[in-house]
């Protein structure tokens, strides 16, 4: 580590330091992220835009790169925690503004599944994109996302399976649903290794997204079509 | 190594009128797999275990691991339906044996013992299939991130599957068969627990991410990773992922680096399709026949499925591998024809593939 290489954050300017924060992002470097919060909150910016502009702004790029197959989980993980750094400072900051909210999401993996990373991606990549995240872990039988979705009053419920034997649980989860004639007050995005488009649709989910980033767009696209429906 | 391997058998087929007898527990020999590959070539792995627990009435959500216990005939016509079916091999049924997979329907400290039943069964199975058939006891992956980036510890890992190794062998499982793992650190524990077993082994990884792992280990990394290894596996391979087509242009990237051990292809039939409350595969016997035709051309030598590859679909691999003549290596090209797109242009092993949209490593940590 040369010390030409060094970059000293504070003597960046405001569009220099959202830059260099975009690679900072990409490169997983948490504390660097950190500062660079608490610069754009010293000189003023609002909450709101920092997380907007400077953090969803680079995590879109890796999540971009992730979707192209040019970043892989390891280093997506490591981009996703770097935020949350940030995200920790922002928080409260953002309740106490009363800034515009995105959406909320209750997010599981399902019943026999311990498999949680895809799950973790989405949830962190929604975090990053600016949704509200309640995650339920692993090994959600169905009593359990019923009520979250009660209790908290999601836009969205994403389920999630990596095994072929838990894929089809998915399905026991939506039919309950639909019984209890509650499936059309909510957004129902699915993902995991083995599922595919034709499995989402078969089963009744909205959309199977096909990971992390598309599952941003995926719940993007949703929540505004919602949106546009209870204004019309 | 090979010669000695030659004469071995040759001997042993000397003493036994019909076919060569296996001796277990003689350390100077070499183990089952190596042999058997010796003798036959191109061997005969087995299908999928959960697609046909299910067709057996498995609810999903229910670990398939009880049913060691619970429902030994069933798990016995697991087996036998792949012996049946031709397999030279057939994989346990403990492929979340593990404590920390266990755990989740409360049996985390079980491991050792639903391992041991897994392969007792199989040992039963095997020794009344009256020729060779190979008991390989499936290990599968912790379903936890190993440090740095995950919280698992290595040494944990390396407990972990040390004990389902152990009960594996202590139920007599003639090797142990790593499979569907996507990290380098999660593979390499797991020798470590197969060494402190004493097992030979075989260790597949499961490419389903743009041509590489989950965790961006690409077909060259891992003939590197094996290579770098105190106690190699057996073979190497990949198992799962997309599709037959994507499994391929892994094998084709395993022979390219020019390894000398074996190479395991076992690729879905298909991609799954849900009808009327159960998973189908879509690929069909024929299909999978051409599959196994084509991997064994590549340079494959253990042949086998995964999710979706039923009896049927075996049959027709085993009179393939039997019957058709060998062919010099598809082109990718061919591939396509012959099975289908791949998932993604580059499997990153040709510098292909997109751009990245920033420089990684782009500077130094402030002090």
């Amino acid at each position: 580590m040369s010390e030409e290489d060094d970059i000293i954050l504070s003597e960046l300017d405001d569009e220099e330091l959202v830059q260099q924060m975009f690679d900072d992002l990409y490169d997983g470097l948490k504390e660097e992220i950190e500062e660079g919060v608490n610069i754009l909150l010293e000189r003023g910016w609002a909450p709101y835009d920092i997380l907007t502009k400077a953090l969803v702004g680079g995590m879109t790029i890796v999540g971009a790169d992730f979707r192209d197959g040019i970043l892989f989980v390891p280093e997506v993980l490591l981009a996703a925690n770097a935020m949350k750094g940030g995200m920790f400072i922002l928080k409260p900051l953002l309740a106490e503004t009363g800034a515009p909210r995105v959406g909320k999401m209750v997010i599981g993996t399902v019943k026999g599944d311990i498999h949680d990373i895809g799950k973790n991606l989405v949830a962190m990549m929604m975090e990053g994109a600016g949704f509200e995240v309640v995650d339920l872990g692993i090994n959600n039988p169905v009593e359990n996302y019923l009520e979250a979705m009660e209790a908290e009053g999601p836009d969205i419920v994403g389920m999630s399976a990596l095994l072929t034997t838990t894929m089809p649980y998915m399905k026991v989860v939506i039919d309950t649903m639909v019984e209890k004639g509650i499936r059309d007050d909510y957004i129902v995005l699915v993902g995991g290794a083995p599922l595919n488009e034709e499995f989402g649709k078969a089963i009744g989910a909205d959309a199977y997204c096909r990971d992390a980033a598309v599952a941003v767009e995926t719940a993007k696209e949703f929540v505004a079509r919602k949106h546009n429906q209870m204004s019309a | 190594m090979l010669m000695k391997i030659m004469k071995w058998i040759h001997s042993a087929a000397h003493d036994s009128a019909t076919q060569p007898v296996f001796i277990k527990g003689d350390i100077s020999m070499p183990d089952l797999l190596t042999l058997m590959l010796a003798q036959k070539g191109t061997l005969l792995a087995d299908g999928a275990t959960g697609t046909n627990l299910f067709n057996m009435g498995l609810m999903s959500g229910d670990a398939p691991e009880m049913w060691n216990e619970e429902h030994p005939e069933k798990i016995a016509a697991l087996y036998k339906g792949a012996v049946d079916a031709g397999s030279d091999i057939f994989l346990t049924n403990s492929f979340g044996a593990n404590a920390s997979r266990l755990k989740l329907h409360d049996a985390g400290h079980r491991a050792f013992e639903l391992s041991k039943i897994a392969a007792e069964i199989g040992r039963e199975v095997a020794d009344a299939a009256g020729s060779t058939v190979i008991v390989a006891g499936s290990v599968g992956p912790t379903g936890e991130i190993m440090e740095p980036v995950g919280t698992l510890k290595h040494a944990d890992a390396v407990e972990m599957f040390h004990e389902t190794a152990a009960g594996l062998k202590a139920g007599g499982a003639d090797i142990a068969w790593l499979e569907t793992i996507s990290a380098a650190e999660e593979f390499r524990a797991a020798a470590e627990g197969f060494a402190l077993a004493d097992m030979a082994w075989v260790g597949t990884m499961s490419f389903d991410t743009a041509g590489r792992t989950m965790m961006g280990v690409t077909s060259k990394d891992m003939a590197a990773l094996v290579a770098s290894l105190p106690n190699p596996p057996v073979a190497f391979g990949a198992n799962c992922g997309t599709g037959a087509s994507d499994l391929l242009r892994t094998v084709q990237g395993f022979v390219a680096t020019g390894t000398e051990i074996p190479i395991v292809a076992k690729g879905n039939a298909g991609i799954p399709k849900y009808h009327d409350g159960h998973i189908h595969y879509d690929g069909t016997p024929e299909l999978m026949a051409d599959y196994a035709a084509l991997a064994r051309d590549s340079g494959a030598t253990i042949i086998g499925g995964c999710c979706g590859t039923m009896p049927d679909h075996l049959r027709l691999m085993r009179e393939a591998l039997d019957t058709r003549p060998r062919q010099s290596a598809p082109t990718l090209d061919a591939i396509v024809s012959a099975l289908g797109p791949f998932s993604s242009d580059s499997d990153g092993t040709d510098g292909g593939g997109p751009p990245a949209r920033r420089k990684r490593g782009g500077r130094s940590r402030a002090a």
